[in-house]
């Protein structure tokens, strides 16, 4: 009954080459592997074979790594596209752009469009645009209510059938109990889950920053940290009384993981996602009314931070999304309160999660795992790993390169990045679709 | 004499040779209704009220058409149910009909037990024509007399019970009354149109509908009404739409032959054609018996009828 649309992207361009990667560290944590001096082999655009002393069959191209890492490309599990609706922020062919730039292949993409992708046929055509793209798998979320109106169930058997890897309402918490009741449960019956944003909304209503001195100062209305765990704790009951799968996304606060932690420990369906921003900055990023560091949800206090590493660390989260969202300019320069919440987050992913890798807070398989094979246990499909027989999407990195984040020169469209002026260390320098050079 | 009640309020606490009877005793009133012999006089004298608070037009007629079969003087009593005082209303509404020396008294309420306490007030003999979403006990001895006459037997047949099993009365009668005679009972249909631990009446649980429906021998398709889909008012939109429901849980030539070959498939009307199940299912003669479960209706309730008038007459 619950068949489901192929998610293998159709080896659309024929003319993959067969290539044998030489002098390159094999890391995928999926089997555990971590091999310097490693070879890995593509033909027909999957990965032939792995290992050492692979020998070149005739007609490959012999690419040498140098010593760079190669690991499966990036999964993201959650970002925005502009399309459709909010083209002049972003199109599919920018994010792909901005994707191959960052080392991710496989994306989920956010149903809170316009229109919502609350209809089997838009699933179909978000799912056609990525393999259009030819660089990106775009694994669309369907929505978990029409419109992500909060209102009614969207047709979430039909919508799993077209291909939907998994239902949220995006940036729109479901604040309706009885709504999340009704979802949790009616998902279960096709072994979907459910994403949500934590945060209860009539607490956040209005708010720009999270509560406390910060936003005291600079004179913004708040949000209370308590916004997300209310939410979390409410939701992990919910998923108890329904046995449905509850995954939250984008979580950021000490109070929260340590609840899903403890779901966890309790055998219950909860897993959760956080986003760079919330284990690398913390409210004081604001600064002076920097826009491009207004999110959803806020920035936290640094005890949050550090707690939300920790999480990353014993295992608690599960995986860590872009959670990108464009904005342009218009949305963004606008008095603090006013401005869109939201960054971009693609062409960053990686180098900022290395970044705590070389801060020895992450070990490096962890991190590469958070970015690979974590997701892709939750979305399905076979993404994530450098397995024999997998699609040769690949990941090539400089794990020293040091490189500035400068929003206007970014790749793709969406320039709103939080971490603008930052200084990184690791850095992308080849991504490959299903065998085929896609950057670098 | 083998029922030893007073009333007919409920299927669960019934005993398999209390059920045995009244399916034999119906037994014998099909093939007297079928040779033509009418208006026997057995209750002639007596009084049997259908005393209906709720809209029904099959099930009423069924009782008048029973009861005039047997010679009874039948009286039909709908009555409007008023959003207020529905209690105080049943009350007085009890005193009434002790004041007509009404003997049989067939109750259909939208309220879970309002049978029960009219039963507590009233003289008569009372029948559960269907309370809320608590039983309707009648129809599930239609069904099983139907199931009886085409498999022979109800001990050892897996029957799939399908669809909104949350506001089903029907469901849990046939429920209880299978599983007391020995059928295998599975209930099937999406989470949230499953009762909270359903499972504790001694049914397996499915939520996809060919696992459910995988050789079984009986089908019991159940309406799906409107106001359970879409829409958030009260308790609504427990599943999405009437499009998804056909897809996923409609009975269809291609989900019922998940079935075994000689399965049968039941419905107790009125039919959603096109969300519970395909015209193609529900009119194929080799398949479909609902026309029969009508048929079967009217002998049950003679036969209940007919047993209670025994259980309360005085000693002749």
């Amino acid at each position: 009954m619950t068949g489901r649309a192929s998610t293998a992207p159709t080896a659309a361009r024929a003319a993959a080459p067969d290539t044998l990667f030489t002098n390159v560290r094999l890391l995928d944590p999926a089997s555990g592997l971590d091999q310097p001096g490693g070879e890995l082999l593509v033909q027909g655009g999957t990965i032939a074979d792995r290992g050492a002393g692979l020998g070149r069959p005739d007609g490959a191209e012999v690419l040498d790594g140098g010593g760079a890492v190669l690991a499966p490309g990036l999964v993201d599990m959650r970002a925005a596209l502009g399309e459709p609706g909010f083209e002049y922020r972003e199109t599919i062919e920018s994010a792909a752009v901005a994707a191959a730039a960052g080392g991710i292949t496989t994306l989920a993409a956010l149903p809170d469009s316009i229109p919502a992708i609350d209809d089997p046929a838009l699933v179909h055509l978000l799912r056609m645009r990525g393999e259009a793209s030819g660089s990106l798998t775009i694994l669309p979320y369907a929505a978990v209510t029409r419109r992500c109106a909060g209102e009614e169930l969207a047709e979430l058997g039909l919508l799993r059938e077209a291909g939907a890897v998994a239902f949220t309402d995006g940036a729109k918490a479901i604040a309706s109990a009885w709504l999340m009741r009704l979802a949790l449960s009616y998902a279960r019956g096709f072994g979907a889950w459910i994403a949500q944003h934590p945060e209860e909304p009539t607490l956040a209503a209005g708010g720009a920053a999270t509560e406390g001195e910060l936003a005291t100062r600079l004179g913004l209305p708040g949000i209370p940290a308590a916004a997300e765990a209310i939410m979390v704790a409410r939701d992990i009951r919910l998923a108890r009384l329904t046995g449905g799968a509850v995954h939250f996304a984008h979580v950021s606060t000490a109070e929260a993981v340590a609840l899903i932690r403890e779901a966890k420990d309790a055998g219950l369906a909860v897993t959760c996602d956080t986003a760079p921003p919330y284990f690398d900055l913390n409210e004081i990023a604001i600064g002076e009314f920097r826009t491009y560091a207004k999110l959803s949800p806020p920035l936290r206090k640094e005890e949050d931070r550090l707690a939300v590493l920790a999480a990353l660390a014993d295992g608690t989260i599960d995986a860590i999304a872009s959670d990108h969202q464009p904005r342009d300019a218009d949305d963004k320069r606008l008095p603090f309160a006013q401005a869109a919440p939201g960054g971009a987050g693609l062409a960053t992913l990686l180098a900022v999660t290395l970044a705590h890798v070389h801060g020895d807070e992450l070990p490096l398989a962890r991190a590469i795992e958070l970015l690979t094979i974590g997701p892709a246990r939750l979305l399905g499909g076979g993404a994530g790993s450098l397995a024999k027989g997998a699609p040769a999407d690949l990941c090539m990195f400089d794990l020293e390169r040091i490189w500035g984040v400068e929003a206007g020169n970014l790749p793709g469209k969406a320039q709103n990045t939080p971490f603008d002026g930052r200084a990184l260390e690791g850095r992308v320098l080849g991504t490959w679709k299903a065998g085929r050079r896609v950057f670098g | 004499m083998q029922y030893r009640h007073r009333h007919l309020l409920a299927i669960e606490g019934l005993h398999p040779p209390e059920i045995r009877h009244l399916l034999d005793l119906a037994e014998s009133y099909v093939l007297l209704n079928r040779s033509g012999q009418t208006q026997r006089d057995l209750l002639r004298g007596r009084t049997l009220i259908n005393l209906f608070f709720e809209d029904s037009t099959r099930t009423r007629t069924s009782f008048e058409l029973a009861g005039k079969r047997l010679g009874a003087d039948v009286i039909n009593m709908p009555v409007a149910t008023s959003s207020v005082n529905k209690g105080e209303t049943l009350l007085d509404t009890a005193a009434t009909l002790n004041a007509m020396h009404c003997d049989l008294l067939a109750v259909r309420h939208d309220q879970s037990g309002a049978p029960n306490l009219l039963a507590q007030k009233v003289d008569a003999a009372v029948i559960n024509a269907g309370d809320g979403t608590h039983e309707h006990p009648t129809q599930a001895l239609l069904d099983a007399l139907t199931i009886r006459r085409h498999k022979g037997r109800l001990e050892g047949l897996t029957v799939a019970i399908c669809g909104d099993i949350l506001h089903s009365r029907v469901a849990r009668s046939n429920i209880h009354l299978l599983t007391t005679m020995g059928s295998r009972v599975r209930v099937v249909g999406p989470p949230t149109l499953m009762p909270a631990e359903v499972a504790r009446l001694g049914v397996e649980v499915f939520h996809d509908m060919e696992a459910g429906l995988a050789e079984t021998d009986i089908v019991i398709m159940l309406r799906l009404q409107r106001e359970r889909m879409g829409g958030q008012g009260g308790r609504g939109g427990l599943v999405p739409s009437a499009r998804e429901y056909f897809r996923f849980y409609g009975l269809d030539a291609e989900k019922l032959a998940h079935t075994r070959p000689d399965s049968l498939v039941m419905h107790p009307g009125p039919m959603n054609r096109g969300v519970e199940i395909d015209s193609a299912v529900a009119d194929d003669p080799a398949r479909s018996v609902i026309r029969e479960q009508v048929e079967m209706g009217v002998a049950v309730r003679m036969a209940v009828l007919d047993t209670l008038s025994r259980v309360n007459r005085p000693v002749q």
